[in-house]
């Protein structure tokens, strides 16, 4: 997080500069930092609650996903866009406002074209709005930095909690339901009778699946809590 | 920079009008496709609890299907059919929430009944769909239930429930708990409502046909899933009576 504070006025001076390369070292860094080394959820242990809850099988995973990138996306660029209209005092509150606001429309735009899927993640959908990724890339970065920037941002922090998500909820669902995207990939490879294991099914699932990613992604980057 | 007050309460307000606004734009637009999802929603149920729809993909062949085959009314506690309701309205059987309904006293609600009809002969009744709703472990359950022309064999069940523990409760949704309710009866020899009754415990044997298999873990969840069988079945026991009374007077004549 304190990278981004140290790279405020760092813009201010490029501003003078030639137009800066649309995928210059700095802007790739924004995109990549937060899908490995300052991943939101294991690094930055963030959107754990919905981590648990929506990863018991892919395909409510990956339309969370989806859900979650557009509004981290979108509400980045509004902020941005209008970062200096937002009086500093009530800006945790339109910052709010924001992110409600586009979670609510996706909320609507799956209920009317996705019917069954608004029926599995049901709340969880709702409570994106509270998701602490969102706001955080809000009050960290968007708040201080061009809208461009912004938007890569938001991806990158975007898909640095999908591909965690993703991939929890793969091994989630291939030990718990024995299949992928409801595809049944142990009855096809002749293993028909292969226990499916109920702990996977429940959130301890998760809990043990998330633990050993990061112990995996500690062991090879090095991060230390301090 | 610190700001005036004024400033302040002005961009509070033009920004909540801008986001209110751009909500009820949306939910004004996205009303017909989602009541649309919401009756087809529950036209999969009600079809869902006789036959087998999962080789249907079409939402407009699912309805099609629907339109064909299912004749819908409405009755009260006592088995006579409404049409109207206090207000003068046609009161649609699909459209009637059984969730609100629910909130009312067993005589004051409405009951739709789905008749599930013969291809060829459209004026033989092959199934009865019944819809039910009670409380699960947290939250609400609901369910259809399917008998045969007998009044008496339940062909199908498709249950619903909003927060039964995944894997646990709410496996009550899933086509192998729902497989086990097959064939069992709501009435006994001497023609009294007994019910079906979910066992504790999985894996039992010697099930008479009054029980079905327990969901290990989920004992509760059975309970609310007997309770809400038990309730409705009893609700419907008026309009039960009054088919199976006008059957016998046909067959008297």
């Amino acid at each position: 997080m304190s990278t981004e504070a140290l790279e405020a006025p760092e813009v201010k001076e490029e501003v003078k500069q030639p137009a800066e390369a649309l995928f210059s070292k700095r802007r790739r860094r924004i995109v990549a930092d937060p899908l490995n080394e300052d991943n939101p959820i294991t690094i930055q242990v963030l959107g754990i609650c919905s981590a648990l809850a929506i990863t018991i099988k892919m395909e409510p995973t990956l339309v969370m996903s989806i859900a979650v990138v557009s509004v981290i996306v979108f509400s980045n660029l509004i902020i941005s866009l209008i970062r200096n209209l937002i009086p500093g005092r009530v800006r945790i509150i339109v910052q709010l406002a924001i992110i409600a606001t586009l979670v609510t429309l996706v909320s609507e735009v799956l209920k009317a074209y996705y019917f069954d899927m608004y029926k599995v993640l049901g709340a969880f959908v709702g409570l994106i709005i509270t998701n602490c990724i969102v706001m955080g890339r809000l009050e960290a970065f968007a708040m201080a930095n061009k809208p461009y920037d912004s938007i890569l941002d938001g991806l990158g922090s975007g898909f640095g909690y999908a591909w965690i998500i993703l991939v929890v909820a793969f091994f989630r669902e291939l030990f718990g339901s024995g299949s992928v995207f409801d595809f049944k990939v142990f009855e096809a490879i002749g293993l028909s009778n292969f226990p499916t294991n109920g702990l996977m099914v429940d959130s301890i699932g998760a809990f043990m699946v998330l633990g050993i990613l990061i112990w995996v992604q500690r062991s090879k980057t090095g991060y230390v809590e301090h | 920079m610190q700001r005036s007050n004024t400033y302040i309460i002005l961009f509070s307000v033009v920004l909540t009008v801008v986001l209110g606004g751009l909500l009820s734009l949306a939910s004004v637009g996205l009303k017909p496709a989602q009541d649309k999802q919401v009756e087809l929603d529950t036209k999969k149920k009600i079809l869902g609890a006789v036959m087998d729809i999962s080789s249907i993909e079409e939402p407009n062949e699912l309805l099609a299907l629907y339109d064909k085959k299912v004749k819908s009314l409405v009755v009260d506690y006592n088995g006579a059919v409404v049409t109207t309701d206090t207000k003068g309205n046609t009161i649609v059987a699909e459209k009637v929430n059984i969730q609100k309904n629910y909130r009312f006293a067993p005589e004051d609600r409405l009951y739709p009944v789905f008749k599930f009809m013969n291809e060829k002969d459209s004026s033989k009744v092959e199934a009865y769909v019944f819809p039910m709703f009670g409380s699960g472990l947290w939250d609400w359950i609901s369910g259809y239930l399917a008998v045969g022309n007998d009044l008496n064999t339940i062909l199908g069940v498709a249950f619903d429930h909003k927060q039964e523990t995944p894997g646990l409760g709410a496996r009550i949704t899933s086509d192998v708990v729902q497989k086990r309710f097959e064939g069992k009866e709501i009435y006994n020899e001497k023609n009294e409502l007994v019910s079906v009754k979910m066992v504790k415990g999985e894996g039992n044997a010697n099930l008479t046909s009054h029980e079905v298999d327990g969901m290990s873990g989920a004992t509760l969840t059975g309970k609310g899933v007997n309770e809400m069988m038990v309730n409705y079945l009893t609700c419907y026991q008026g309009y039960i009576k009054k088919v199976k009374a006008s059957r016998s007077s046909v067959a008297v004549n």
